[in-house]
Parts: C-alpha cells; structure tokens; sequence
C-alpha cells in the first residue's frame, strides 16, 4: 500500500511507482499470499492467513506476506502461495492454518506436499510481458505441474482477469507494476478521444453484461449526444443466481475497472463516473472505495489528470438488493434514489439517462477489457475469438462440476471443452445433462449439443443467451421441470410489477410448472406454456420480462420427455420433486446406526440400534437429509 | 421514542438531495435493523418528498424491513449453483433449526432467516452467510452447528438454577 501520498503527474512518476510496485511484487525476500476474495474468506482464508501472520512474526523472519484476489481455482480454496526469489511461485490448495504454519516453516525450502501447481512466472496480456521468476535452472520442480499445463488453466487466456490472484488489490504501486494505468497514461497523453474510441470499435468489444451491443458505437452515441455533464456508469449490480466474474475483478483488481472508465470518461467527453455495485457485495464494495481513494490520492482521479486537462471523479453507489436494477434504465432509477422500475426506450440511456443527461452504461468485465484494448490496440483485440464475438469472455464455472471455477477464455470455444477439459468434467462418475447459461434470462443446453462454440450468436440460436457468464452444470439428478420452477419463483419475486405480462405472468408460468411438478399436470399446459411465455415476451417492456419465458421454454424445448414423465407416469425421473418421490430404507443395507434419526426433521424414522429402521411415509417430509446422512447407501428414493 | 435520539445525527451526515434516499435508508436499516415508521417521516420531511415515496422505496428493495430484524440476519443462498447442489434443503432446515420458520423471524427475535438470490460464492455451493460469516459447503447435518454458534450462551446462573443443577447431581 502506499505509505505517503505521491502524486503521479508525468511518466517518469509511473515508473517509479512501477518499480516500487515490482519490489511487492517480486520482493528480495520470501513472499507468502494467501487469496482472500469473498470465497477464499467463506472456505476459512481469514484464519489461514492470521496463522501465516503468527508464524511469521514468531520466527522474526523478514518474510513478506499478502493478500491477493481470486486466481479462480475456487474448487481448491483457501489458496496459499509461496514465491521464494529464484524460484517458482507454488500454489497449496485447501489450506488449514496447521498445515500453512508448517509451510512457512519449511521456507527457504518448498515444500512439496498438498502443493497443488508452480508458476514458474507470469505473462501478462496487458502488454505481453513476461516475468520469470526463477533462474533457469530452477524452472521446474519435480512432480509439480506448471500452471500453464493444467487442464484448469491451458485454455486460458486472461484479460479481464489479467491481475486477479497475482496482486494484492490493495497496492496501487502493484497494480502499476503490472503495466497498469499506462493506457490511461498514452490515452490522455499521445491520442485525442476520437482515436481511443476509433480503438474500442476496432477491437470489436460488445457489452459483456449479456446483450451483446457493441461497446464502441454505444460511446459514439454517448459523445455524440447533446447534453452536459455527460456521466459514466459501471454496472456491478451483478443479479444473476451462479455468476460471479465481476465479483471476482472488483475484489481482485479494481483499478483495472477504474482506468477503464477514466479512459472511457475521456473518450466520450463525460466527468463523472458511478459503480453501481449489488449490496450483497461487501468486500467489492470496500475494495471499490479504497481503490478510488488510492487512485485520488496518486491524482490518477480528480482534477487534471497526468497534467493533461482532463477532470474525471468516480464514486461508489451500493445498491440496494433488487435484481431488476442490473438493467439499464432501471439501474439509473435507483442511482437517482427512486424505486428501481425500467423505462421505456427509446430514448436510451446514451441521450436520456441519469438525470436526463447522455450516459454510458457498460458492465465491470466490458470496462475491464478497455486498458488492455488501448494499451495492445483494436486489432490485437479483434484478432481473439470469433468473427461476430471478439476477445475473451469469463464464465463462472459452477454446479456439478469437479474443477468449480472462474476462468475466461476465446470466445468460441465449445461447451465440451469447458465443461469435461476446463471443468474437468462431472463428480461422482454420474451424467452431464445440461449447462444453463444467461442465468434467469438463459436456458439450459442439453449434453449432446456441447460442440456448440460459446459466442453471443451460437448461444441465441440454441435457446439461450451468453448472458453475463454464469454457466451452470447440471448432472443426472437435477429435474428439469424443477429447474424451469426455480427460475419462474425467481422472476415472479423480481418482476418490479410494472408491466402486466410480466408480473403475472410470471406468476401463471409458475403456478403451471409446479403444477406438473407436482403431478398434476395436463398435456395441454405444454400448449399454454408455449402460448403465455410468447405473450410474455412480446407484451414486456425490459429484458427481465422479455427473456422471462427462457427457462422454461428451453427446457421444453431439449427436455419434453422429463415433461412428460412428470405428466403421464406422475414420475420424476431425476428424483427430485419431491411430491412424486417417496424415500425407503433398505432392510438389509441398514446397520442400525441411527444417523438419520438424528437429522430426520419429521421424526419419521424408527428403529431400534443397530436393527434396521424404517420410514413411517406419513411424518416424512422429503427434505432427503437421510439420503445424505446414510454412509451405507441404505436410503433408496423411488 | 429514544430510539429517535440516534436518528438525528444520523440524517446530519446527508445532505438534502433525493439521490440520498436509499443511502440514508441503508444507515437506518443498518442500525435499527429495520426502517421504524417515525424515521420514514423524518426522512421525508429531510429530503422535501412525500411520505409515500420513501414508503414506496422502502417496500421496493429487499435489504429493507418495516419489521423488527433477529438479532442476527441468516441469509441462505438459493443461487442457481446452490439451488442444484440442495441450497433450498439447507434452507427449510434453517428455518426450522432457529424456529424463524417461514414467518422470518424466531419469536425471541435471535434469527431473521432469508433466502437470498446470490451471494457470489458458487464454487462452494450451498452457502450461507450469518451477519458477515459465510460457510461454505452445506448439508443439513451442518446446518445445526453453525446456528448454535450464534445462539446467546446460557443465561448467567441464578440461584435456582444452581439448585437444579446440584439436585441433577444428587440424583
């Protein structure tokens, strides 16, 4: 963190700030990290990192020791790494604070057991760079996989998430080291606004919020309108259930989103900027307000920037826990202090937006992309992905999957390689059925259509959307039916109520899917769930309501079967709803033990110790906490 | 109202701009641990709009409450991730476990138990967090252990109690 207040004004001041930040970062002496994001601190990062701290102090070794962000190994967390000057960066996995003491003891030696990977340095895509942290000699170490050679990671390309588990988003003089606010430096200095926006619609950028608009000719439309001032919006009300990625850059980097919107700012002519950011975020929006300080304290916001004439402030806006303000117009209602209900557009936010005047909204990992764009150019840009979808794109990769986790990747790689390379495929040796993508506005892409290419135009095409990145995989025990009701719940909540189709619609689409959850369903409810999704879609105003029918539209479309096995037989085929499921216990399995008459919350299970027990059907709720008790598989659901 | 007392400083950090409103809500939930109706009337004589509006606010954002919150706020993860790996189970199993039930609160006002749509921590599905906790990898059995941790220790002995307990002994 910087110590004293230093103003950066000219170039010479970056780099001094770089080297200092390159001392953090790479320091002469041994250097442990502990990743302490939202989810490394939810897997126990807080009491990992105190005992690093302790060990150290109590060994009155000048070790450093640091938080970083989330690298996106999320299934390993709580991640800890030890970077010994001259020798790789190695990674443990599912730390404990015994086990990090015993590491840092082991330093100067490394030790091998639970480490998970090495690094034997890092690239950067933000300006190509490479750094080797080892000599030579030293690059590899025995039976440690190098990063760039695991399954995880090898398909990755990291642009967004370019800083994220490699500094501590804390130090301004990090983020620096890494090449940050370089591009906001070049831009302000050697290009006028017209050549950076030139730049942005040249690398083919399209707004990574979901819809896919092109993130260039929005600014055209920004800088073009008339009207003073003229604001710019980061929109982090990130509301989609399985989606995390901006979570992850604005705990892990948040310059990165900073120097992003000050280059956009400049571009299209606007002062002042907003992070709108989704209260169920405290640490983000903690790291969002240090960041704006630092970046204040170091004049790399306020009043003439890097002495070039241009003014730019931003602050933090926490929302205020309604889904429905991840949209655009609706977003602007809630910054401005009113109820969070969009509006119809035209006119777009671009001419009409907060209070009135031309605004420009884009997401956290659009404004991310920018710096990188600038620094490398369009065409470096446009080069990644697929003719109609350019760069990168990061997905939270989560659900039944063995590696959960945050990665980003070329656009156009398939869901195959994503789900059984990057993913490593289904635990539990069980089935893959389905990846659900958008989040409530997507749809759920059945197994035997993976080889589709992961782009904004393939994904329309089969049902669903790219959404904001959240990818769901679904195995063999997830319902279908179950999963169009969950989402239908979700809408019916956040439908802000001010369209009719949508507000209860949503209500009639669910009370229909739960009907048939519950076996009690007709043939033609098929029809009228065709029928009232079309009308729901047609007759909304926003996208909540538009794409409101997706999800069960979707699943009718890949899964009619399980519909209809729901209908017919009254049979759940994944066993999960739970009226048309019954649970049993196998006499000759059971061993009496008596585990689940402990956690049984109906008290319907009976038995003597160590005979076998029973289920009285009649007090069984179905909640199936027996099931998963049971350590001799002695519960059966029929 | 006393309670009123901490109202005043509070409104005196805002300046008089409709912007404020949800800001200024956010404090007062964060410190009443709900909106009382007598702060909702001086929030809106601050900022010059009619009680209505900010009623209307109030009841539209889901971080706000016009009811007495728990003493501590359980918030269960009914994420898409959480939702396939059983997040809705460890929910129900909440409820149950604090006695809030499906009315949201216990009746001795320790939990407020809510669904919440996302906390953002997919890749250790089902979560959930208790005031600013959040654990990770949930089954029902966990479930237990995690709320007791919140529970008020035992009542301070009184003389009865002392004398229950030297009777358990006895017997």
């Amino acid at each position: 963190m910087i110590s004293t207040a230093q103003r950066l004004v000219n170039l010479e001041d970056l780099h001094h700030a770089m080297r200092q930040g390159r001392d953090l970062l790479y320091p002469s002496q041994p250097k442990i990290m502990v990743g302490t994001a939202t989810c490394g601190l939810a897997a126990g990062a807080e009491e990992v990192l105190h005992a690093v701290r302790e060990e150290v102090a109590n060994s009155q070794l000048p070790y450093q020791v640091t938080e970083t962000g989330c690298i996106g190994w999320c299934s390993q967390e709580p991640l800890l790494d030890i970077c010994i000057p001259g020798r790789p960066r190695v990674t443990y996995g599912r730390m404990k604070p015994g086990r990090a003491r015993e590491i840092v003891r082991a330093i100067p030696e490394v030790k091998r057991e639970w480490a998970l990977a090495m690094m034997p340095g890092d690239e950067n895509t933000l300006n190509g760079a490479h750094v080797n942290y080892c000599v030579p000699h030293n690059g590899h170490m025995d039976g440690l996989t190098a990063y760039k050679d695991l399954p995880l990671f090898k398909r990755q390309l990291r642009i967004v998430l370019r800083n994220c588990g490699i500094i501590n988003p804390d130090s301004l003089e990090e983020y620096i080291a890494r090449g940050g606010y370089h591009a906001l430096w070049h831009a302000l200095r050697k290009h006028t606004p017209e050549e950076i926006l030139n730049e942005v619609k040249r690398s083919g950028l399209r707004g990574r919020g979901g819809a896919g608009f092109p993130t260039g000719m929005k600014w055209q439309a920004v800088r073009d309108a008339q009207g003073e001032p003229k604001y710019v919006i980061c929109n982090a009300d990130e509301g989609d259930p399985g989606a995390y990625m901006d979570r992850g850059v604005l705990e892990g980097d948040p310059h990165s989103v900073l120097e992003g919107m000050t280059i956009g700012g400049y571009a299209m002519g606007a002062h002042q900027g907003v992070i709108y950011v989704r209260e169920e975020y405290p640490l983000a929006v903690m790291r969002m307000k240090q960041a704006i300080r630092q970046a204040e304290d170091a004049g790399l916001l306020g009043q003439s920037i890097f002495d070039s004439g241009f003014s730019f402030e931003i602050r933090v806006v926490k929302g205020a826990g309604a889904f429905v303000c991840g949209e655009e117009t609706a977003l602007i209602r809630s910054i401005e202090g009113k109820v969070g209900e969009p509006q119809q557009r035209p006119p777009y936010p671009a001419q009409h937006g907060l209070w009135g005047k031309p605004t420009c909204i884009n997401n956290v990992e659009s404004w991310a992309n920018i710096a990188v764009i600038v620094q490398r150019g369009g065409d470096w840009f446009s080069q990644i992905g697929t003719a109609k979808s350019k760069g990168t794109k990061v997905f939270s990769l989560v659900g039944n999957i063995e590696n959960t986790a945050l990665i980003e990747v070329p656009m156009g790689t398939t869901l195959a390689e994503i789900v059984y390379e990057i993913g490593g495929g289904i635990p539990n040796a069980r089935a893959c059925k389905a990846v659900q993508t958008g989040g409530p506005s997507g749809g759920c892409i059945p197994a035997d259509k993976f080889d589709l290419p992961v782009d904004y135009d393939s994904l329309n095409q089969a049902g669903s959307i790219m959404g904001s990145g959240g990818m769901i995989v679904m195995d063999d025990h997830t319902c279908m039916v179950d999963i169009a009701r969950y989402f239908l719940e979700f809408l019916e909540d956040e439908s802000c109520g001010k369209c009719f189709t949508c507000r209860v619609g949503t209500q009639r689409l669910k009370e229909i899917v739960t009907r048939i959850s519950q076996g009690e369903g007709e043939e033609e409810d098929l029809d009228l769930l065709q029928d009232l999704g079309w009308l729901v879609r047609e007759g909304s105003l926003c996208g909540l309501g538009q794409t409101a029918p997706n999800p069960v539209l979707s699943t009718l479309r890949y899964f009619r079967g399980e519909y209809m096995a729901h209908i017919r037989d009254r049979r759940c085929p994944a066993h999960r709803c739970r009226e048309l499921i019954t649970f049993e216990i196998d006499p000759v399995l059971c061993n009496g033990c008596g585990a689940c008459v402990q956690i049984c919350s109906g008290k319907a299970i009976l038995g003597e110790k160590k005979k076998p027990h029973i289920i009285t059907q009649a007090q069984c709720t179905k909640c199936g906490a027996c099931l998963e008790m049971c350590k001799f598989d002695a519960v059966l659901v029929h | 109202m006393p309670e009123m007392e901490a109202v005043k400083p509070l409104l005196a950090q805002f300046e008089d701009e409709r912007a404020n409103l949800i800001p200024i809500l956010q404090e007062i939930q964060a410190t009443f641990s709900y909106l009382p109706e007598e702060a909702l009337r001086r929030v809106a004589r601050k900022l010059h709009v009619p009680v209505t509006d900010v009623y209307q606010v109030a009841t539209f954002y889901r971080c706000f409450s016009l009811k007495p919150r728990g003493r501590h706020l359980v918030q269960v993860c009914l994420g898409t991730a959480c939702h396939v790996r059983g997040g809705d189970l460890v929910l129900e199993r909440t409820q149950t476990e604090t006695g809030a039930g499906l009315s949201g609160t216990s009746p001795d006002l320790e939990f407020t138990v809510e669904p919440v749509r996302c906390l953002g921590c997919c890749g250790l599905a089902p979560v959930m967090r208790v005031d600013r906790d959040t654990f990770a990898h949930l089954d029902q059995a966990k479930v237990r252990g995690i709320v007791n941790r919140y529970r008020p220790r035992k009542k301070p002995a009184t003389v009865d109690t002392i004398a229950a307990s030297a009777e358990k002994v006895r017997s």
